[in-house]
């Protein structure tokens, strides 16, 4: 992991700066007056002085000293994006038009410093740090690696914004910026419900504006095995919802190279061994038969006793660690129910073997370290949600411990950290848990790093991930449940820790979601208002 | 009605013999068997009996058969099917349907019969309405009794269907002010009304926020006191288009124009029009309610509701009157004057119902009828015996169901929204609460039940706008239409949830 940057405390000014900006627009103007930085910059430095765009004298280049060139397609396709957003705001008809423009600011020049990394897949170690210096005829940006550049474009293209007589407008500025956490993600689930593809590439989108950087691919659950396996082509076949509700692998390689132009990771989960009831569909004797209900039928968890299970579990995972090539996969490991277990003579035969006595726990450790131990052959870390570390299983060093419980978080983080694993936090993040009103207020107000525990415990906190689980959402609700609710969680996780002013936040959010709807995302309201443009 | 019940029962445990059988909402007598038929898309029309009111040239109707004939078979062109030279005995080709009234190009009104009779049996496929807003509701019946096999074919079964709802007054509330509403979506939204028969659509026009109703007496209003003069406006030719396009599917357009509160919007254009309030001795730049007490404020309403008036073809206009906050009257010394002068000590109330009243003489002068939220009721307003009052709120005064108690005790007429608040959203299913209410499970005799004329689905706009509003009303306002609709016995959740999640995918297709 990457050590993260030392912040000196600069932001206050800067707050009074942008509220100075904001202040100055007037109380009838709409929210896209002025720039909004959404998550907000480590050091922002704005001068009063406005300098003007035009769409037809400006644009993106690579630096000529930069280390990438014109064959780095990752850059090339971002400038475009860029030059799209950035000028695709409305029309302002209703207000005369300025005769002429004068293009103050003809040019963005882009310089890779280090190699540029432009072929490769992002990860936790990739540096997303960059400079901006926005001046007069040309601005900069700068960057170690090509996923800085990403997020330089980013924040200058919301910089740019539409004065009231519809110019293009910046203000000469210089911007330093890092992010807090290595690890900012977004978690789908595509079990529950299928999402179409256009709705997972949307959502990568969103994610970019936002600065997250790993989409958290919950793929398969008990309702449905949607992930089309080349291995075991009947795990999609019979447990899918439908022929037409599953991923192929183009499709699985099409989402990986959109997240990779955007620089987001894909991390898949498999969850085992409970919610897989949708994989004994298409597997013979994966799942443990039950005993003494009425119904002979059922099934409960993966079959942790059978040899046969760990050698499907082999090819399974080793298909899904070529296809995948984030150096992480999600195992799951929640929500183990062990009533089956218990219920089944054979797991209780087996119990006694081992001497596991009557302690069910024991039986998952089991399981658990044995699928450990497949993926770390196949040279992949592994994540887990907390129920494997609470449960004591022996984890190999630096498997990552996702925490979702929502009492005590903070205990389970001193925990996981005491123990010396690294953590995801989640647990106040459930967004797929609606109510009503602002209720991103609550996910903003969280401190990841407020629990009990030395420096170096703190240090093992990755980040955190907004979970959008799929019991009530489909592609018909997914935009606006998620944005701009995850952006909160976005800048929690990218900017400062003191960067918490409710007040600032509810601005800049406000004018953060109409850019978002401008670029096609539907995007909710946070309260009564407007945006000058409608959703497409 | 004890004998209704068995019947439905019956009904709903073979109910799901075929895919058939998943309407919403549900009828109130239908008699449906395995036995069906197949319908071509290339020859099936829909066709005027002989004696029907309605013929050729019905808009109403002529539009409607080709918005069903598009949702039944897409707008593609069907082949002919290849000559077999076999017959098939048991193709319907048309569905016949035969009007009773004539009357096309009215409006619906309150008093609008819905009734219709659909048989589809080896002798007929025939439709059966005593008027076109009944043949209206037939037809989307119709449209979600034919289902597809997993080859393509169309079918529907054998099937005997008698309908009428249960109340006349369906409505969906869309609040156009907290965030404007582009016209597609309300338009859609009217669509998708009328696949659940809703029959009301209840536009709460403007409020504090904003002011997008374009006024042609008062351009200042709109120019003012909208968000964005150029583009956030309903003009008079998109209101005309919406009442027009609700015609069309037998919607009633119900428009608001909610005062003395929640016009701060109002005051940008109209100066003078709303009370300035006080800090102290000094007015401190703010403004509250209408001001009740000057003559000036109801000659503008006089002319603005004039122009209401004549927009909104309705019988009954909406006036709100809910949630008038007393602070900024209490602050102001000019409205204290005028309390002393008529003699209402400090009781606000009674200066609200003055408003109130004078307004209500305005709007009745012009021959309207009016809704108007329960506060009204509550302070005691004196108002027409023909008055509608609507029940919002849940909890207070009293609970909503003695509230409808109360009023119809009265001996007014009583719309409930109370538990119908759509804008208040929360984890998990919560359209079962929605559709567990009933609306005349309060004490009272049958005189006071038949006063309440229905209900309404509230979607208020503070933290709605286009971005989010399909998938925050639908389906959730369909466990409301079909309380509204079908009869007090249809209240099983488990056989609801199964419709429900069918049309749901009816609708998304």
């Amino acid at each position: 992991m990457e050590p993260r940057a030392l912040r000196p405390p600069r932001l206050p000014g800067l707050l009074a700066a942008l509220a100075l900006l904001l202040a100055a627009q007037g109380p009838r103007a709409s929210a896209a007056r002025g720039p909004a930085l959404w998550p907000l910059p480590l050091s922002v430095q704005t001068a009063p002085r406005v300098l003007h765009l035009s769409p037809d004298a400006f644009h993106i280049a690579n630096d000529p000293l930069s280390q990438a060139g014109a064959s780095c397609t990752l850059l090339q396709e971002a400038f475009r994006r860029y030059q799209n957003y950035i000028f695709g705001g409305p029309v302002l008809k209703h207000l005369p038009a300025k005769s002429r423009v004068k293009a103050d600011v003809q040019q963005l020049l882009v310089s890779v410093v280090l190699d540029s990394e432009c072929e490769m897949y992002p990860s936790i170690t990739s540096d997303e740090s960059y400079s901006l210096v926005v001046k007069e005829p040309v601005a900069f940006l700068k960057a170690n690696r090509v996923w800085g550049v990403l997020r330089g474009l980013e924040t200058f293209s919301q910089l740019v914004y539409q004065d009231t007589y519809g110019t293009y407008t910046v203000n000469e500025s210089t911007i330093t910026d890092s992010p807090r956490f290595p690890h900012r993600g977004i978690l789908i689930d595509t079990a529950r419900h299928f999402l179409p593809v256009k709705s997972i590439l949307k959502t990568l989108d969103a994610m970019a504006f936002n600065k997250f950087n790993v989409l958290h691919w919950h793929i398969v659950d008990d309702q449905s095995f949607p992930y089309q396996s080349t291995t075991f082509p009947e795990l999609s076949n019979k447990g899918s919802y439908s022929k037409s509700h599953v991923y192929t692998p183009n499709e699985v390689r099409s989402v990986i190279e959109y997240a990779r132009l955007r620089g987001i990771r894909i991390i898949p989960e498999f969850d085992s061994p409970g919610h897989t009831q949708s994989w004994g569909k298409g597997q013979e004797n994966l799942l443990t038969p039950c005993y003494g209900g009425h119904q002979p039928e059922i099934s409960g968890p993966i079959n942790p006793t059978l040899n046969t299970t760990y050698s499907f579990l082999c090819k399974l995972f080793k298909e899904i660690s070529w296809v995948f090539p984030d150096q992480f996969i999600h195992l799951g490991g929640d929500e183990v129910e062990f009533e089956c277990w218990e219920s089944n003579p054979n797991i209780q035969k087996f119990m006694k073997q081992k001497g596991f006595g009557t302690d069910f726990r024991q039986l998952e450790s089991f399981y658990m370290q044995k699928l450990l131990n497949i993926i770390s052959t196949l040279k992949k870390g592994s994540i887990v949600w907390q129920e494997v570390f609470d449960n004591h299983v022996k984890l190999q060093q630096g498997t990552v411990v996702q925490v979702w419980k929502e009492e005590m978080y903070t205990n389970d983080l001193s925990a996981v950290t005491a123990a010396g694993f690294p953590v995801i936090l989640s647990a106040p993040w459930y967004l797929d848990r609606i109510s009503y009103g602002q209720d991103w207020r609550i996910y903003y107000a969280v401190e990841p790093l407020d629990f009990s525990g030395t420096q170096e415990q703190k240090k093992l906190v990755l980040g955190g991930e907004a979970c959008l689980w799929g019991e009530y959402v489909d592609s018909t609700n997914l935009s606006p449940r998620l944005w701009p609710r995850a952006s909160a969680i976005g800048e929690r996780l990218w900017s400062g820790k003191e960067v918490r002013s409710l007040d600032d936040a509810y601005k800049r959010l406000t004018a953060h979601r109409c850019r978002m709807v401008r670029r096609g995302i539907a995007a909710e309201p946070l309260f009564t208002g407007y945006c000058d443009n409608v959703l497409k | 009605m004890a004998g209704a019940k068995l019947w439905l029962l019956l009904l709903l445990a073979g109910a799901f013999a075929g895919p058939a059988a998943a309407l919403w909402p549900w009828p109130q007598y239908i008699q449906t068997s395995d036995w069906h038929y197949t319908i071509s898309p290339h020859s099936f029309q829909f066709k005027y009996h002989v004696r029907s009111a309605a013929q050729s040239g019905c808009s109403v109707l002529d539009e409607a058969f080709q918005r069903y004939r598009d949702l039944l078979f897409g707008a593609e062109s069907w082949q002919r099917p290849a000559l077999t030279g076999e017959q098939h005995t048991s193709e319907k080709d048309s569905l016949v349907i035969l009007v009773v009234t004539p009357g096309c190009d009215q409006l619906p009104s309150l008093e609008s019969v819905e009734n219709y009779t659909l048989t589809i049996n080896n002798e007929q496929c025939f439709l059966l309405s005593e008027t076109v807003w009944g043949a209206l509701r037939g037809l989307e019946t119709f449209s979600q009794l034919v289902w597809r096999s997993p080859e393509g074919t169309f079918f529907i079964n054998k099937t005997e269907i008698e309908d009428f709802p249960r109340f006349p007054h369906r409505g969906l509330l869309l609040d156009t002010s907290r965030h404007y509403l582009p016209l597609h979506s309300i338009l859609d939204t009217l669509d998708v009304m009328a696949y659940n028969k809703f029959n009301v659509f209840h536009w709460h026009l403007v409020d504090d926020s904003s002011f997008p109703y374009e006024s042609f007496t008062f351009p200042e209003l709109t120019r003012k006191g909208s968000y964005n003069p150029a583009t956030h406006i309903y003009t008079a030719q998109d209101v005309k288009e919406v009442i027009e396009y609700a015609r069309l599917r037998g919607i009633r357009v119900l428009a608001e124009f909610d005062t003395p509160g929640h016009t701060l919007s109002w005051g940008r254009g109209v100066s003078g029009l709303l009370t300035p309030c006080y800090s102290g001795s000094q007015p401190s730049g703010t403004f509250g309610p209408v001001n009740p007490i000057l003559n000036s404020t109801y000659e503008f309403m006089n002319t603005f509701f004039l122009e209401v008036n004549s927009v909104f073809p309705d019988f009954y206009l909406h006036l709100g009157g809910d949630e008038v906050d007393f602070a900024c009257w209490k602050s102001n010394p000019d409205v204290q004057a005028f309390m002393k002068k008529k003699g209402f000590g400090n009781d606000f109330k009674q200066l609200e119902s003055f408003y109130i009243q004078t307004l209500l003489d305005i709007v009745s002068a012009y021959g309207k009828g009016y809704v108007v939220w329960q506060e009204v009721f509550d302070n005691k307003v004196k108002v027409l015996p023909d008055t509608i009052i609507q029940v919002w709120r849940e909890e207070v005064p009293v609970s909503y169901l003695k509230e409808l108690a109360l009023i119809t005790e009265a001996g007014f007429r009583a719309l409930l929204s109370a538990p119908w608040y759509l804008n208040r959203i929360s984890y998990g299913p919560d359209w079962e609460d929605f559709y567990r209410v009933d609306p005349l499970s309060f004490e009272g005799g049958p005189e006071q039940k038949a006063l309440v004329i229905g209900g309404e689905a509230c979607m208020w706009g503070e933290y709605v706008d286009s971005t989010n509003l399909v998938p925050r009303l639908w389906p959730r306002a369909g466990a409301v239409a079909e309380r509204l609709w079908s009869n007090k016995v249809v209240t099983d959740p488990d056989f609801a949830f199964k419709r429900l999640a069918h049309f749901r995918c009816e609708l998304l297709r």
